[in-house]
């Protein structure tokens, strides 16, 4: 006879479960909206979604300052943890799905955005990666990256072309193997420690001292390689220029932040206690993960003739600079990581809506691919100011100072430099004027060669409206004026991050 | 008078952001006015200045990332105070005598944009801020020459763009350790220069430090062997933007060694003094002997002032304050000199829209003020005394003495073999018969070249006869310098090599006094 177990209400704590239940309920809103009235606006779904997500970030907020009060927060059977680490991961998260979504916004039909099934799916991945980053056991990081991953798939596809299919294909299928690699992974680790908790597992291995080393070592390759695919860490990189072509520009933009700062959070918790172990091995395997995903992806970059395939891997390189914070593993490299990440969001989740708004349906005579640099040959002759943005989003995605991603790669080398990686800096100061090489050739497309394609000129902005043009706006802005909100946000950064133990 | 430095800096910015409104056949009005009132913002600095101070003056500091230690610190001496005045006059006269340009609203705004950039790195004492600027600054040149410059503007903007971004992101890496060991020495980070100053360093730490700052700042200058950008750059840039980028842009490199490098690395400068001044001798000589293989004058001029850039490293890395003063005093009267001999250039390519020599020759006789123009400021650019450039070169020359004199007698040797280049080129385009059948009716330089040639002519003159208004405020600023460089190495060669200027002064009182 079993004892009964008595669980009172308040110790599961539900409420920590709020901010995933909200995008959860607003998707099962719009679908229940659907089956009551089919046939709607796309522009209802949207604001839809627009204020779930706002309430969501509300939540998030409140959660912000409970936690500066209170805390470390556990709940629902100890699964649920939100600490620093969590708030920033969902805030960073559904910021850049409010900045996204009113991108489908657009003046042209495209078949996706006519399905109210997009924004459920857009809501059920967004509540996959928050409850990625607001936990420490493995399962719950499992069923989160699968419940993200697969609506991930889904909303590729659904942009209903043949080169999406090929791309929801490739990634599903890289997916899939991922998803075994973490189990595999996440299999071992519970075998040696008899628990699925990151911080069991760190306690119980530094208990015995690193014994099963062997053992550890398999179990760190299987969850290297698998985050490695979802942070597109080179070797296993070569689904994401595919996969970034195939689908839209504005999901390309928002694939290149939200599920890998999802992914980094989860690398972090799951990383930090093993670089501080002093297991020489991993150091090493993750000091040259991030060299090589830094340089090779920037040397791809270099002979690209797509920007979008440019912008690709040039997302590859940064997701490897961001990488290094790991392996620095200090307060400061780990805040220099969310700071870098919230001024790249804007930077190139701005560089995509260009590119989304000048997506034409049908190709011109002599174009073989949606954004071929030649597109943007003069482009500062017909749209000076088109010209103008996407050339500040190109300097800022190159580091040049005062824009955005600059503050973030100074701190960034800033935090290898202290943490003792000298040579690490360097390279990664080298790399950023590599990748200086293929930003500036857009720039000197636009700028100084004369229009190639004799077309009307409302091609680059066939898409802009209202909306589009409004989130573009605000992500200039951000991205000139960082300077201003570099400060305050390392503060709140640094704070959160240092009181989760990081 | 608290806050002029801001104004300075951002006053073109904002005049270049409101210039998008003008109506593009009024924005060459537009642009001289704005111009013409930043000149005269920068003189009512000088007014403003006290050349018996020899600290920083007009100073300004608003806190930005204070966590970071990152502040909006405004701040000038002698130092940057002419190169500003250089910059601003610089701007003016190129807008003001802008040719007929496409496109020329775009030029003008990208020029007012640029101005910003220069006075904010010489006004800057942050390092963040001042790399902030130096880079910045790298934007609109690289418009400029790829918009439009030569056939091959494009490859020159871009190799202009990626050496000197290249060079300064190891300065970056630089700085980042420097703002750390300060951290480690006081507990908060900072990149405020004025506090960096306070830190001495081991030697061994100066040493990379100093080899990460070099880098940045050679590629800028640009010394030997990192100058393979710049014959590019002003073979391709259009005439306003040779003149910016040789007056001003190249000065910056040589500025932040005297800003940066000597005051906080001594031990290291003296370390390195010697390989430095070799690549400058180098530097001297073999562009020199480039220069004189040249057949396009514009060519020439390049190499020639890569080669006085040289003298400019020879006499900063003199380390006292003869040497000093007189490199700075050459910056400025390099920026005129050389600015104007590309703006000469740009004046007979646009007559003919050739630049190779041997499609002129005899232009003495068509072009009698063109000539005489051009002969003072090629006879200013050797360096013949009673012109600016020779009060630099002397003094760079007598400050490197006391510390090599076979080195000195080689650099010395050097510049007299240069004059040979310049004169066999004066000699190729003007002296002898009219040879070309379109040389014949050539219109000398008309009223609005003599607007800038007039005034660029007589301070190469005046400052030549009596440099005391500029060289004085300068060896101020100079010796204040020296002396923290002293007070500040560690190695006795350090400490012998810098010299003493308050033991000096005590020696001389000293003896003044038993004197009487």
């Amino acid at each position: 006879m079993l004892e009964p177990v008595n669980i009172s209400l308040e110790s599961l704590n539900l409420s920590t479960l709020t901010p995933m239940l909200i995008p959860i309920i607003g998707a099962l809103v719009i679908l229940c909206i659907d089956l009551i009235k089919g046939g709607l606006n796309k522009s209802l779904y949207v604001m839809l979604s627009l204020l779930f997500l706002l309430m969501d970030f509300g939540s998030l907020v409140d959660f912000a300052q409970l936690f500066s009060q209170n805390g470390t927060m556990m709940g629902f059977f100890d699964v649920m943890l939100i600490d620093g680490l969590a708030i920033i991961g969902q805030l960073i998260i559904v910021v850049s799905s409010m900045l996204f979504i009113p991108l489908s916004l657009t003046s042209k039909r495209f078949h996706e955005y006519a399905y109210p099934e997009f924004y459920a799916l857009f809501l059920f991945m967004i509540a996959g990666f928050q409850f990625m980053v607001a936990t420490d056991n493995l399962i719950l990081i499992f069923v989160g990256l699968e419940l993200a991953s697969l609506a991930l798939y889904t909303l590729i596809a659904l942009h209903n072309r043949n080169k999406s299919f090929e791309a929801a294909i490739k990634y599903f299928t890289m997916g899939a193997l991922a998803a075994g690699f973490f189990s595999f992974g996440a299999m071992i680790l519970y075998a040696l420690t008899g628990s699925i908790e990151i911080n069991q597992i760190s306690a119980v291995l530094a208990a015995d001292g690193y014994s099963n080393i062997g053992f550890v070592l398999v179990a760190v390759t299987f969850l290297l390689a698998s985050f490695g695919f979802k942070l597109s860490l080179i070797p296993f990189h070569a689904w994401t220029p595919d996969v970034y072509e195939g689908s839209s520009a504005a999901l390309a933009g928002y694939m290149s932040i939200v599920p890998k700062i999802a992914a980094f959070v989860v690398a972090m918790r799951l990383f930090e206690f093993l670089v501080h172990s002093n297991v020489i091995w991993l150091e090493t395997i993750l000091y040259i993960l991030v060299v090589l995903t830094m340089t090779l992806a920037n040397i791809w970059a270099l002979v690209q003739s797509d920007v979008k395939r440019m912008l690709a891997y040039s997302s590859i390189s940064h997701a490897g600079f961001v990488m290094a914070a790991i392996l620095i593993g200090t307060t400061q490299a780990n805040s220099a990581l969310f700071l870098y990440w919230v001024l790249f969001a804007f930077s190139n989740l701005g560089a995509f809506a260009m590119l989304w708004v000048n997506r034409q349906k049908v190709l011109i005579a002599g174009q073989d691919s949606d954004h071929p640099f030649e597109k943007f040959a003069g482009l500062i002759h017909t749209m000076p100011t088109a010209a103008a943005i996407m050339g500040l989003f190109m300097l800022s995605l190159a580091g040049l100072p005062p824009f955005g991603v600059f503050w973030g790669k100074m701190y960034m080398i800033g935090s290898a430099v202290s943490g003792g990686y000298t040579v690490l800096a360097l390279i990664m100061a080298l790399n950023s004027a590599i990748a200086a090489y293929y930003y500036l050739k857009l720039i000197v497309f636009m700028f100084m060669k004369e229009p190639i394609y004799q077309t009307d000129k409302a091609i680059h902005m066939v898409n802009a409206s209202m909306p589009l043009k409004t989130i573009i706006g605000f992500a200039t802005v951000i991205t000139i004026f960082s300077v201003f909100i570099v400060s305050p946000l390392m503060e709140f950064i640094t704070a959160l991050v240092y009181n989760s133990g990081y | 008078m608290d806050s002029i430095l801001t104004i300075l800096i951002f006053f073109p910015a904002v005049a270049g952001v409101l210039g998008f409104v003008v109506h593009k056949d009024s924005i060459r009005a537009y642009g001289i006015s704005v111009a013409a009132i930043e000149f005269a913002l920068s003189l009512v600095l000088w007014m403003g200045y006290d050349p018996n101070v020899s600290g920083m003056q007009f100073m300004e500091s608003i806190p930005l990332v204070p966590e970071f230690g990152i502040s909006y610190l405004l701040g000038i001496d002698g130092i940057s105070l002419f190169i500003i005045i250089m910059a601003s006059f610089f701007t003016m006269i190129g807008i003001a005598t802008l040719g007929d340009t496409k496109r020329i609203k775009d030029m003008i705004i990208t020029l007012l944009f640029l101005q910003m950039t220069m006075i904010g790195v010489f006004a800057s004492l942050d390092a963040i801020l001042f790399y902030v600027f130096w880079e910045l600054s790298l934007v609109p040149m690289l418009y400029i020459i790829g918009a439009w410059g030569g056939p091959l503007r494009i490859y020159a903007s871009v190799k202009f763009f990626l050496y000197t971004f290249t060079g300064s992101l190891v300065m970056l890496v630089g700085m980042l350790f420097m703002a750390y060991f300060y951290q480690q020495a006081t507990g908060v980070w900072s990149f405020s220069l004025l506090e960096w100053y306070r830190l001495i360093l081991p030697e061994n730490y100066q040493l990379w430090l100093f080899a990460a700052f070099f880098f940045g700042f050679a590629i800028k200058v640009p010394m030997f062997p990192f100058h393979t950008w710049l014959p590019y750059a002003h073979g391709q840039a259009p005439t306003i933007g040779s003149v910016l980028l040789a007056a001003v842009l190249l000065k910056m490199g040589t500025y932040a060694f005297v800003r940066f490098s000597l005051p906080l690395f001594p031990d290291a400068s003296v370390f390195f003094m010697m390989p430095i001044a070799v690549l400058a001798i180098i530097m001297i000589i073999y562009t020199a002997m480039v220069a004189y293989a040249q057949e396009d004058i514009k060519q020439v001029i390049a190499y020639s002032s890569v080669s006085h850039m040289g003298v400019i490293i020879l006499g900063t890395f003199a380390l006292n304050v003869e040497g000093i003063a007189g490199s700075v005093f050459l910056m400025i009267g390099h920026g005129i000199v050389s600015g104007a001999l590309f703006y000469l250039v740009g004046v007979i390519y646009d007559r003919r829209h050739t630049k190779m020599m041997s499609e002129f020759g005899g232009l003495a006789s068509v072009m009698p003020r063109y000539a005489t123009i051009f002969g003072i400021m090629m006879m200013a650019s050797v360096g013949l005394p009673l012109t600016i450039n020779f009060v630099g070169e002397f003094l760079s020359l007598l400050g490197f003495y006391k510390q090599s004199h076979i080195m000195t007698l080689i650099a010395g040797i050097a510049i007299i073999v240069g004059a040979i280049y310049m004169l066999a080129a004066y000699k190729k385009i003007f002296f002898g018969e009219v040879t070309k059948e379109e040389n014949k009716n050539l219109p000398d330089v008309n009223k609005r070249e003599m607007f800038a040639l007039i005034p660029l002519t007589v301070i190469a003159l005046w400052l030549g006869i009596y440099p005391k208004p500029i060289l004085e405020p300068i060896s101020n600023s100079t010796e204040s310098i020296v002396q923290l460089m002293h007070d500040k190495a560690i190695t006795q060669e350090a400490k012998a090599r810098i010299p003493n200027l308050v033991e000096e002064m005590s020696l001389s009182r000293t003896l003044t006094q038993e004197a009487h």
